[in-house]
């Protein structure tokens, strides 16, 4: 009687998939125990966070897909009306204008098209199976391009780069011809010094700063210093946990967020980084397995799109911390402190286990 | 049909998609590897590096100050010592509003002008992040005041530092010297001798006096803390520390009370006086008058007081027995009459019938004796006693420049005594090569008929003129002048004795040494110059009284003491030793522009004399107002006069 409960319960949760979340996350929450100097409210918060993302996944993983190819196209629209109305009515902090008050809460548009823009141009190209002609990519690339100008504008580079490449992964998954891919990668390192020069001013400084941190070593270049220098002084084996001197004695910046790689880093050595890219690489690798084996053209463009998703998450985060890639606010995926991406993530993680547990069912019915 | 083709197609689809899902694991892989290459790089290749790096951001070096080792006289009376007083201090770059904040303070505790301003200058010189001190010396009630309104001052705090004090103010203050705040001029000379980094957290530096010349003994060793800091440089643990090795105490030759006896005996003359243990070389009293408080300048000085003390004619900041220069005057005989002895001119009973005046052969110019009409029949014994000018005259005369000045250079004239503070000078005994080199001009030999009774050329400060009557006392024997007797290591407890050293050992006939002394000790007998001196002594006094010129005379013209401003007078010379069978203390006094030497410096040299050898102190003469314990402490101003151009050469 329970057992069938549970495995009611259960029924849509892929267990592998589970079992690498639930354990990247349980290290996550080690590493923010060390990060945030052994605060307990910390932890809790953050499992509040976690418990909340969970029941969103079990819901989306409840969801049959074609229900969502359904919502697709509203959603969407309705992010772009939120994104419109954060340019214009949106409320201004720390020089970037990404909020919209309601009154009673505030939320954060911007976070709505992670799932939005894949949802959307994957369900564009389902509507279009046969045919892979140009303008078809022309207009998934409108469409792609509105919300991404959007976020651009307000500014926040960091999301942007996230829907973009979210967006990409889903036309160059469905097929976008390999000479319009050359064309345009041409194209756009043509058109970079265009790029630089519409950038913001602290953006072009990020990018210089991150060619040369020695720059600013007490303002923009501090952070990838400190970052480097407690990576660094990790090793091979890293210090132990709770003794990174770098992360426990207040030098790493963000250190709970966008910065909490440097402290696993140091405290965990080159062994925990190559264990967390293996962690990471196990989901990839799932969540592509379950892209392969899918049914439909909605539902593989989606699977497809939300893991690259996640691998650039994960890929941009690490990358700016070990100083190879700019400084841009992306959170280390399921191990940053913080429930607006723990959400986004776990939602994505959610479909990815709908599309696999339903396809049965769309077979048989 | 159709639906085949939508099966090849779908297939074709599947196909494609697989592919490029391939390419894109690959993506991922490289991404992957690329990290990983990234990692070893940072976390293998480069650990030692950054490892560096991680280890200077969390590990301070923080300096522990040693305490100041203490300056005690002989008997162990302490002359400078350390004591903790309450500053109130400021960390510029933890303060928002920094006028505002003093401002706000001054309402709770007093901060003066002074305050004020050398705040300001420190905080120029300093860093922002160190703390700087307001106020000092807070008392306890100023000190609650702030304690319990500290919540509104972050960046200021209330600390307790160690401050230098002078417990007896002005006495002795040019011979035990001071401290003060540490200047770039200081710093350069301790980059030179590689010394800085025993200075780290040190804000004082010894400036003069024995604070200065012993400042290696004194300061100690500074010790260090390994202190783990956060970002914000805030400590958070002691990693290791080395305890600070306290600076040695200094144990002065000097008794304070023979020199607080000799110090009021000054009044409110201007001069010097340096006694010496003569078969030791140790200096017993080490007095120069004016003196001045060396409290004033452990803290900077402030301005008035600045003024005060170096604008003012009797200069209390020149150090007087090792900087004054004085023409010896008729100090300088024995020397010269024991030359002649050495030499074998004048031995008894060589005796001359003094008309009152000398000429040198060829020439009718008079060389006048300071005793008009003469002191008749005069041997070398009696020339000392009665000091006949013309005597020495003609010894001087016969002797030559030469033989004079390489005799009596031995008593230490015209070179430095060696003495083991900083800042002496060498006096001047003239030579005939000096003076082509100096003024371009041959030797006269009038210049050496008057160099031997002291005038001409001749300097001496009176540290020479002591080192040179202790020689003489100690037969020849010269001994190295010293201030210190003993370090005491504050660790072990262990005293270091620091031995006599002789300097030179001069050759003398015992006989001619005989002579010089009881000529010299006919001075204190009746009859002698300085008769009054030797009354009722109850030992033997050898001496020689000395006047010297201050302003030029002109042939014939009557010096009238009384007529001419007390500036004009002549300086008063007294050496001594005593008792003159077997010295035990040898003297020499100065007193600026106080007329004759056994008038009065004599009296002067008696009384730390009867003290030294007697124990006698001398009878109270002080009005009750002034405090017998700092005798210069009330010492009214005496009122200004234009300073005269010192004409000493005549």
């Amino acid at each position: 009687m329970i057992s069938e409960i549970l495995q009611g319960l259960f029924k849509h949760i892929d267990s592998f998939l589970m079992s690498c979340l639930l354990f990247t996350m349980l290290v996550g929450l080690f590493v923010l125990y060390s990060a945030s100097g052994q605060s307990f409210d910390r932890i809790s918060s953050q499992l509040v966070n976690i418990a909340v993302a969970l029941v969103v996944m079990w819901l989306a993983a409840n969801i049959p897909p074609q229900h969502l190819e359904r919502i697709a196209v509203p959603i969407y629209v309705f992010g772009v009306i939120l994104l419109i109305g954060v340019a214009l009515f949106g409320e201004v902090s720390h020089g970037a204008r990404r909020w919209l008050s309601l009154g009673f809460t505030k939320i954060q548009p911007s976070e709505i098209m992670r799932i939005a823009v894949p949802l959307m141009l994957a369900w564009f190209f389902s509507k279009r199976e046969r045919s892979h002609r140009i303008i078809d990519f022309a207009i998934a690339a409108l469409l792609l391009l509105i919300p991404v100008a959007l976020i651009v504008k307000q500014p926040d580079l960091g999301t942007a780069l996230l829907i973009s490449a979210s967006g990409f992964f889903v036309l160059f998954l469905a097929g976008l011809s390999w000479k319009f891919l050359i064309g345009g990668m041409v194209a756009i390192s043509a058109s970079m010094p265009l790029f630089w020069s519409m950038l913001h001013d602290y953006q072009r400084k990020r990018i210089e700063i991150l060619i040369d941190p020695t720059q600013d070593p007490l303002g923009a270049g501090y952070h990838t210093i400190q970052a480097t220098i407690a990576l660094g002084s990790g090793g091979l084996t890293g210090k132990g946990w709770l003794n990174g001197t770098q992360a426990q004695l207040d030098f790493l910046p963000e250190r709970t967020t966008d910065f909490i790689f440097a402290v696993f880093g140091e405290e965990f050595g080159m062994i925990g980084n190559l264990l967390l890219l293996t962690l990471f690489s196990l989901i990839i690798i799932r969540g592509i397995v379950i892209a392969s084996q899918a049914k439909s053209t909605f539902t593989r463009l989606l699977a497809g799109s939300i893991t690259l998703t996640f691998f650039t998450y994960a890929f941009v985060n690490v990358g700016m911390v070990s100083g190879v890639l700019p400084v841009v606010g992306v959170p280390l995926p399921l191990i940053s402190y913080g429930g607006t991406s723990m959400v986004t993530l776990l939602l994505g993680f959610g479909i990815l286990m709908s599309i696999q547990t339903h396809k049965k069912l769309v077979a048989s019915g | 049909m159709r639906s085949s083709n939508e099966l090849k197609n779908y297939q074709h689809e599947q196909h494609d998609f697989k592919l490029r899902l391939a390419v894109l694991g690959l993506l991922v892989i490289l991404a992957f590897a690329a990290l990983t290459i990234r990692f070893y790089f940072l976390q293998i290749k480069r650990y030692d590096y950054y490892q560096t790096l991680a280890e200077n951001n969390r590990i301070s070096i923080v300096p522990i100050t040693p305490n100041r080792g203490l300056i005690t006289d002989r008997n162990g009376v302490v002359l400078a010592h350390n004591f903790f007083v309450y500053t109130l201090e400021i960390t510029p770059s933890k303060v928002e509003d920094l006028d505002k904040t003093i401002a706000e303070l001054a309402k709770l505790v007093e901060v003066s002008s002074f305050d004020l301003k050398r705040f300001n200058k420190l905080k120029e010189q300093s860093h922002n992040f160190e703390s700087i001190p307001l106020r000092t010396h807070l008392n306890e009630i100023e000190a609650a005041k702030f304690a319990v309104n500290r919540f509104r001052f972050p960046g200021v705090e209330l600390k307790s530092r160690l401050f230098r004090h002078y417990p007896l103010g002005k006495m002795g203050a040019h011979m035990i010297g001071y401290i003060g705040r540490i200047n770039d001029k200081d710093l350069t000379d301790m980059e030179a001798a590689d010394t800085l980094s025993n200075y780290k957290g040190s804000d004082h530096i010894g400036k003069s006096g024995i604070e200065q010349s012993y400042e290696t003994e004194l300061h100690g060793t500074t010790g260090f803390q390994q202190v783990e800091i956060d970002a914000d440089g805030q400590a958070v643990r002691t990693l290791s520390s080395t305890a600070p090795i306290s600076g040695n105490n200094v144990v002065l030759s000097v008794d304070i009370k023979l020199q607080e006896i000799a110090e009021t005996a000054f009044g409110e003359h201007r001069g010097a006086l340096v006694a010496i243990k003569p078969d030791t070389g140790e200096v017993l009293a080490f007095v120069s008058m004016p003196t001045f408080d060396p409290n004033l300048f452990v803290d900077g000085i402030d301005v008035d007081n600045w003024n005060q003390l170096n604008n003012s004619l009797d200069k209390p900041l020149i150090n007087r027995p090792l900087r004054g220069i004085y023409p010896p005057g008729s100090t300088f005989k024995p020397f010269v009459a024991l030359a002649g002895l050495e030499a074998g001119k004048r031995l008894p009973p060589f005796s001359i019938n003094d008309p009152g005046y000398f000429t040198l052969p060829n020439s009718v110019h008079q060389y006048h004796d300071w005793k008009p009409g003469g002191h008749g029949v005069v041997d070398i014994r009696r020339a000392i006693t009665v000091s006949c000018d013309t005597f020495f005259y003609g010894l001087a005369m016969e002797l030559g420049i030469d033989k004079l000045t390489n005799f009596v250079r031995h008593f230490g004239f015209g070179i430095k005594s060696g003495i083991d503070i900083n800042g002496e000078i060498p006096g001047l005994l003239p030579t005939p090569e000096w003076k082509m080199r100096r003024y371009k001009q041959p030797w006269y030999m009038g210049e050496t008929v008057i160099t031997g009774i002291g005038q001409g050329y001749t300097l001496v400060t009176p540290m020479q003129l002591a080192q040179a009557i202790a020689i003489l006392a100690n037969k020849g024997v010269a001994m190295r002048p010293r201030l210190v007797s003993g370090i005491t290591n504050t660790k072990t407890g262990a005293v270091s004795i620091i031995k006599p050293t002789v300097n030179e050992k001069i050759p003398l006939n015992e006989g001619n040494l005989e002579i010089v002394k009881l000529g010299m000790i006919d001075v204190t007998m009746p009859g002698g110059t300085a008769a009054s001196v030797g009354a009722n002594a109850g030992y033997s006094i050898a001496a020689k009284t000395g006047t010297a010129q201050v302003i030029g005379m002109k042939k014939n013209e009557k010096y009238n003491a009384n007529a001419i401003d007390e500036r004009h007078r002549d300086h008063a010379l007294f050496i001594a030793y005593a008792p003159a069978e077997v010295p035990k203390i040898a003297l020499a006094v100065i007193v600026e522009n106080g007329g004759h030497g056994g008038s009065a410096a004599g009296p002067i040299a008696r009384k730390v004399m009867d003290y030294y050898l007697l124990g006698k102190l001398p009878p109270v003469e002080v009005p009750p107002e002034m405090n017998p314990k700092n005798p210069s402490a009330a010492a009214p101003k005496p009122p200004p006069i234009d300073a005269p151009e010192e004409d000493i050469h005549d």
